[in-house]
């Protein structure tokens, strides 16, 4: 799909801050010793976009009550939105090495109650966020505020029924201020999506229950902008973007090999896989 | 004899449905959400006179929860009743995650509980929901005697709490015998009946029956304490030690499973710190069947003649 970007953004800056964020996930996971890094990779480019560019936010103020708010729905993939956060100035980048650690604000999966500024929701059992993203949107709504809901799911996460109990209520309760954002990678624990239970046709599938759809490579900024300028211009449905992506992106040994859901690097890979991140970008 | 009268058979419901009502018109953040049945659970008072703050989600739990996390996310307190079978069951993971885990200001609504619900049958009798909600972190778990305590206890649940509260309720009207003048102290106790042979700790609908075995008691002979337990969780163990300190018998009494509710939660507190001979009225182990509620509670051994008889069973031993 030919999408072309629109001006008020720098891929330049976008791409730098994706590589430092990618450094990140890799080695506080490393260091944390469990977790998983292949969803975390390959969500790195949206989280960049999001923070970086598209959502209306104060790291310093994390509760302005005007913000726009995200909810991470795939808890496990909680590495790329710590180091996002800490990338934007949530927190200090050296916490991230206390990630999975005892008395850490940085749980395995978010947890609020460990006081890390900028989450908006303790979560880690799949299924669960898009519901909480349309109360969020309701009340916005309610009150007559401007600000966006954002959620991110996995594409294996879809095959929870309660995400079409919440997709079914966004469209009938017309939340055009909501966004879930899908990463497409096609890959789950036991393997590929559609081996395991079939999505497809996914966006026909959303485009039924009410949705406003759109399809888009999720490691282009380009093409990620002009979706989230899309997503922002519907109105009385709520969008959903299906972001094509890599598992593993960046690191080319690992991209797309499903296994590395749930796994993390040892040190030894830790400082291969960085090598190779950088040099893929020079 | 009796020291309450009954003013007249009223459903707890329709308790709630008062109780939900005048909160909305008293805090204008709180909100309610509809799963299809909303006159069913009460909440068809509030819907029509504050219908921008209720809002229809259809026969979904789990999102109806989840849109209630969302909801109090944002400062709302947002009510949510169904069926407690639903309410407690359908959606454990959206309660245990969305809004335990993240302790949120939620009021969960388990309507048509106990085998009182009658017609219905098994499905849709609660007798599990007690145990579901006790267990679970933050979670404040009431079970109010009669439809006047049910309007206190919502009110109490919006007002005084900051976490998530599950409040139980019944179908059928049955005796109403409180007066709000009694108010509600979450986590208190209250004694409903004084005597120290042996005590009665009954909550919901069997409150009513403890008192009448208590009568029953009384012309044996036997001076029976009453306890209305209408808060599981936290539960008052100041008065449970010391009814097991000054009369040394305990049964307790539920519309519940006697695995996991009230006579477990009385059974904990007496074994770690005043062990006593113990008797469970309620159900055993079983699911409940269609039938008309009053025969209902007799086949399955939820009445006054039950409690009376198990009291006597523990004082012979």
């Amino acid at each position: 799909m030919n999408m072309s970007p629109p001006q008020t953004y720098d891929p330049n800056r976008l791409r730098s801050i994706s590589v430092d964020i990618r450094k990140s996930v890799i080695s506080s996971l490393a260091v944390a010793g469990s977790g998983h890094l292949g969803g975390s990779l390959g969500l790195a480019d949206i989280f960049t976009t999001l923070y970086f560019s598209v959502l209306n936010h104060d790291p310093h103020n994390p509760r302005w009550e005007d913000r726009d708010r995200l909810i991470l729905s795939i808890g496990h993939v909680a590495p790329v939105l710590y180091a996002t956060l800490a990338h934007a100035g949530y927190f200090p980048v050296e916490e991230l090495n206390t990630l999975r650690k005892m008395g850490s604000r940085l749980q395995g999966h978010p947890g609020r109650d460990h006081g890390l500024p900028g989450l908006e929701l303790s979560a880690g059992s799949l299924g669960q966020g898009l519901s909480v993203a349309v109360g969020m949107a309701l009340a916005a709504k309610m009150d007559h505020k401007s600000h966006n809901i954002y959620c991110i799911h996995g594409d294996g996460e879809l095959q929870e029924g309660s995400i079409w109990e919440a997709a079914m209520s966004a469209a009938h309760h017309k939340l055009d201020n909501l966004t879930a954002i899908i990463d497409r990678n096609g890959l789950q624990i036991d393997g590929k999506t559609e081996d395991v239970m079939q999505l497809e046709p996914l966006d026909e599938k959303w485009r039924s229950f009410g949705w406003h759809v759109i399809s888009c490579n999720g490691h282009d900024f380009g093409e990620l902008m002009a979706a989230f300028d899309q997503s922002r211009s519907v109105v009385t449905k709520p969008t959903v973007i299906i972001a094509s992506t890599i598992m593993g992106k960046g690191v080319p040994s690992i991209e797309g090999d499903h296994r590395w859901h749930g796994k993390v690097p040892s040190r030894e890979q830790e400082d291969l896989f960085i090598k190779e991140l950088l040099n893929k970008c020079e | 004899m009796n020291p309450f009268k009954n003013k007249g058979n009223k459903p707890t419901k329709a308790g709630f449905g008062e109780g939900l009502l005048e909160a909305g018109h008293r805090f204008h953040n709180v909100v309610c959400i509809g799963a299809d049945i909303t006159a069913s659970v009460g909440c068809d008072f509030f819907a029509s006179a504050c219908p921008e703050r209720f809002f229809s989600m259809g026969i979904a739990e789990q999102n109806c929860i989840g849109v209630a996390a969302g909801l109090a996310l944002e400062g709302k307190i947002p009510v949510f009743s169904t069926y407690g079978v639903f309410a407690a069951l359908r959606a454990a993971d959206q309660i245990r995650v969305s809004i335990c885990y993240n302790n949120l200001h939620i009021i969960i609504g388990g309507a048509h509980a106990g085998v009182s619900v009658g017609p219905d049958g098994a499905t849709h009798q609660a007798l599990e929901d007690l145990a579901m909600m006790r267990v679970l972190p933050n979670m404040t778990v009431l079970s109010p005697c009669d439809a006047t305590q049910t309007k206190l206890a919502i009110l109490a649940a919006i007002e005084q709490c900051k976490g998530p509260v599950y409040i139980r309720f019944g179908r059928e009207a049955m005796p109403d015998f409180t007066s709000e003048e009694m108010g509600f102290d979450i986590g208190k106790s209250q004694e409903f009946h004084s005597g120290n042979d042996i005590t009665i700790v009954a909550t919901g609908h069997m409150v009513w029956e403890a008192l009448e075995a208590a009568c029953t008691l009384e012309a044996k002979g036997i001076a029976a304490r009453v306890i209305n337990m209408h808060t599981i969780k936290p539960i008052d163990n100041e008065a449970i030690i010391r009814a097991a300190r000054e009369t040394g018998f305990i049964v307790a009494a539920e519309e519940h499973q006697i695995l996991g509710g009230l006579g477990s939660a009385v059974a904990e507190v007496v074994v770690k710190k005043h062990p006593v001979p113990m008797a469970f009225i309620g159900m055993k182990d079983r699911f409940g069947e269609s039938g008309a509620p009053l025969e209902l509670m007799k086949k399955f051994g939820m009445t006054s003649s039950a409690i009376s008889n198990a009291c006597l069973q523990l004082l012979k031993k």
